[in-house]
């Protein structure tokens, strides 16, 4: 269990959490993720606030001294060793015999799918694999806290994608505690047991991913995590109206302005002018059909385009141009801070 | 480990500075003689730089070696940089080599091989000899800026010229010289300062027939010491500084020494 | 045609090694060994093995203090880092003799550092730590340092700080960190650097000469003395020629043992 307080670059976080599972930092670049995780690392100093780790207070003590393993960005693999001798590198320093070493090391080979590799030089190694053995020589010593800075964002689609769940099942394997930092929504979405987004130093959200996904606190987290369409109107007297129309919402309303987040593939689309409550009526703008799923862009008088989605079955058929009715059920009408 | 860094740091800096403080002190110093803690505080000696004759004309005569010999290592040193990227690539490494090693050896073996040189062909302890010898010695340094200038530069540029018209001498003329020119300066500059310091080929070519610099104050130091040659030292040391600070605050002093373009990043 | 330019010199000073000495200083064309067999005297060995102890003794010394000193200062925040940047770069723009000169100032017995420890009251009587051994060997290190950072440099601005911090989440001190990580990454430089003043020092002569007795010049004292005030250019070409084949041969010996431990590690 893990809680800090807050620092100039990222101000006002207040954390607290649990053991065991995989906790994603979510943000944009230059959003103070990074600078979160390296204080919870020891690698940065918060300039007010404490880090605890298990109710002990280790914000004064350096790096070498507390239980984590980290993968950094750059990998920071050690050019000058092997891959057993990376691997083995927190063992040396400890001191731990040669035979006790070589095993664990054998352990955490088969661990990452790298058997029979020890003897390689980092070079020669490809970048999947050099991320393999920085996960394995992070999690050498079996500390309490394993810290991921953005591991994937050097490699290619694909292997990230498959990285993303090797890791997932690995941690779920271990029991280990994680944290991870990544700008890549998708990513946390895939691995995590929760998710803290992240916006210029301060915390936005947190929660589990879906319940993240489905209900976002702010617009920001709305259209960060997926896509959405933001409705801006006014509430009084109990209702909300929102481009004329009258809106029923979920979520309780204090009267004055509103925002309002609805997932494109909540939506729905009507042919023609039709009079309901959570709808608005537009004309088509643009058409995107994707062959798995397709999208339309409408355009109702509000600032951006309502975009509506959804999978080929559901496809309404309408043409560029065309007046249609965007539907809104009130489920998927979410009230959003701000 | 902090504390190491910042007593390390300390002592180097103050063993690099010490020097250089004692003789500056020594400049000022009223009397004739070096003594510590200084009498009394003069800037005499300083005069007498411009005073004496013989110290005009030996500063003269290294300004002028300097100017001279310098702009021929850059004559030297850019056809040859030129002539090495065009040619077969086999022969070129090993004339780069025989380029650098007059450099890397004990100056005294080439000052050596120069005495010699002159003394054959019988014209020896004269100002030019001096000239071409600092020339051929130091024109390592234009070779190597301007090489790397010529490697670095982008190669889409004189084809442009060619395809606008030119011909390969105008193109050379008008659109790869103009872009060499700073790496040229930085030569220039650099085969400057050293062939202003430079002692043993000065002295062993001109056989006590021109006096630079660096010659008058051994010399000098040989008969006893005069506070005149501290005031030398500290003019040098000036002029030194002042010359990297000009270039830290307006250049790019961290690159120019080969640093990685992201360290320019970090503002740890 | 150009590399007649440079080899002519080489070619000159080796058939006058061969040449005969005449009195009064010159030297006619012969071929005698003379200037050749005088190299097997001991004095000339015993200046040879010392000169080369001083000159790896400085590469040494220098490397130890320049390598921790330059990798402090690429981690330096911008200010102080151009600063030092600047002292080193003038340091470097100092003659020989200005050098030289001023050690031998700062060791002197007049206006040194022994006046200021007895102005202090920490000595009696000032001393004169000059002409000496030590006296040499830091005059090396000082015009040999500068170089040494410059060739260093590059390559540490080069090392990814994120190297270092990884070493220390798994429990590496920063000292630790420095002996484990920092100095194995850093072997190739090491060993240029140390070659760099190596040969650098070895060429040196005002320092050798202005900063120690007889029995400290190194080989460079020995042979332009030879050349200029005993009129024995022969004997000293002899030398030269020695000279260069002895700094080519440590440099390439060095390099080789070093590329046979490589293969090991």
């Amino acid at each position: 269990m893990k809680r800090f307080g807050d620092v100039v670059a990222v101000a006002g976080v207040d954390l607290e959490l649990p053991a065991g599972k995989l906790i994603s930092f979510l943000g944009p670049s230059g959003c103070g993720k990074t600078t979160l995780l390296r204080m919870i690392a020891g690698l940065e100093r918060p300039t007010e606030g404490r880090v605890f780790l298990d109710d002990e207070d280790i914000t004064d003590r350096p790096p070498h001294l507390r239980d984590i393993g980290m993968v950094f960005q750059t990998l920071a693999l050690f050019p000058h060793l092997s891959v057993a001798g990376n691997i083995g590198y927190g063992m040396r320093i400890r001191g731990v015999g040669r035979g006790d070493m070589r095993t664990r090391v054998e352990e955490l080979l088969q661990l990452v799918s790298l058997e029979g590799l020890g003897e390689r030089r980092i070079s020669q190694l490809s970048g999947g694999q050099r991320q393999r053995v920085a996960t394995a020589r992070a999690l050498a010593l079996e500390p309490r806290l394993f810290l991921l800075d953005e591991p994937l964002s050097a490699l290619d689609a694909n292997l990230r994608e498959q990285l993303q769940v090797e890791l997932r099942l690995l941690q779920q394997k271990l029991g280990i505690t994680t944290i991870m930092v990544t700008h890549d929504q998708r990513e946390a979405m895939t691995m995590s047991d929760l998710v803290v987004v992240i916006r210029l130093g301060e915390v936005e959200q947190v929660g589990a991913p879906l319940d993240v996904y489905r209900r976002p606190a702010t617009p920001f987290v709305a259209s960060f995590i997926g896509r959405t369409n933001i409705l801006r109107g006014e509430a009084s007297d109990g209702l909300v109206r929102i481009a004329g129309q009258t809106f029923d919402v979920d979520g309780a309303v204090t009267p004055g302005a509103v925002t309002v987040s609805v997932r494109p593939e909540d939506a729905h689309l009507l042919v023609g002018e039709v009079p309901e409550r959570n709808a608005l009526s537009g004309r088509v703008v643009f058409v995107r059909d994707l062959g798995e799923l397709f999208e339309c862009y409408v355009d109702c008088g509000l600032e951006e385009h309502v975009v509506v989605a959804g999978s080929p079955r559901e496809r309404v058929h309408v043409e560029q141009g065309e007046r249609v009715t965007v539907s809104f059920p009130r489920e998927a009408c979410v009230v959003v801070r701000g | 480990m902090r504390a190491l860094k910042w007593t390390l740091t300390a002592l180097v800096v103050a063993l690099l500075v010490a020097p250089l403080i004692v003789v500056a002190v020594v400049s000022i110093n009223q009397n004739r003689y070096m003594d510590f803690p200084p009498e009394g505080f003069s800037l005499d000696w300083y005069a007498q730089l411009w005073r004496d004759s013989a110290w005009r004309s030996s500063i003269t005569t290294s300004l002028v070696v300097a100017g001279a010999s310098a702009a021929l290592a850059v004559a030297i040193a850019t056809p040859l940089a030129y002539l090495l990227r065009a040619y077969d690539i086999r022969l070129t490494p090993l004339l780069y080599s025989l380029g650098i090693l007059p450099f890397m050896l004990p100056p005294v073996i080439s000052a050596l091989g120069a005495l010699v040189f002159w003394n054959a062909i019988q014209h020896s302890g004269r100002i030019e000899n001096i000239i071409v010898s600092h020339a051929i010695f130091f024109s390592t340094l234009p070779l190597i800026t301007v090489s790397l200038a010529m490697e670095t530069m982008d190669p889409s540029l004189p084809e442009a010229a060619q395809t606008l018209g030119a011909n390969q001498r105008t193109t050379f003329r008008t659109v790869t010289l103009p872009l060499l020119v700073p790496s040229m300066i930085t030569g220039y500059a650099a085969a400057f300062v050293l062939s202003l310091n430079e002692y043993i080929v000065a002295f062993m070519v001109s056989r006590f027939a021109v006096v630079t610099l660096p010659i008058k104050i051994v010399n000098d130091l040989r008969y006893g010491f005069t506070p005149t040659i501290a005031a030398v030292a500290v003019v040098f040391i000036v002029i030194a500084t002042t010359m990297f600070t000009l270039f830290a605050l307006f250049g790019n002093l961290l690159r120019f020494l080969g640093a990685d373009p992201a360290i320019l990043e970090r503002e740890r | 045609m150009l590399a007649v330019f440079f080899l002519a010199p080489f070619g000159f000073m080796l058939a006058t090694s061969f040449y005969r000495r005449i009195e009064g200083g010159f030297y006619e064309p012969a071929f005698v060994f003379g200037s050749w067999q005088r190299l097997a005297h001991g004095v000339f060995i015993e200046r040879t093995l010392f000169s080369i102890g001083i000159c790896l003794l400085a590469g040494a010394v220098c490397i130890a203090v320049a390598f921790p000193f330059t990798y402090f200062l690429t981690r330096m925040r911008r200010r102080p880092h151009v600063i030092l940047l600047v002292l080193i770069m003038s340091a470097l723009a100092l003659s020989e003799v200005i050098v030289g000169f001023a050690w031998s100032v700062l060791l002197g017995r007049a206006a040194g550092i022994s006046n200021i420890l007895v102005w202090l009251g920490a000595m009696d009587e000032a001393q004169a730590y000059q002409p000496s051994f030590v006296a040499v060997l830091l005059g090396l290190c000082y015009i040999a340092f500068p170089y040494c950072i410059l060739t260093l440099y590059p390559q540490l601005t080069r090392l990814d700080p994120e190297v270092t911090e990884a070493a220390q989440t798994m429990g590496a001190s920063p000292w630790r960190t420095f002996w484990t990580v920092v100095v194995p990454i850093g072997r190739p430089i090491i060993m240029a650097g140390f070659l760099l003043v190596f040969v650098f020092t070895l060429g040196s002569y005002l320092i050798p000469a202005f900063l120690g007795r007889p029995e400290h010049w190194t080989l460079s004292v020995f042979i332009s003395d030879q050349a200029t005030f005993n009129a024995n250019v022969p004997f000293a070409a002899a030398m030269a020629l020695f000279l260069t084949v002895l700094s080519l041969g440590v440099v390439a010996l060095v390099m080789w043992t070093e590329s046979r431990t490589r293969r090991a590690f």
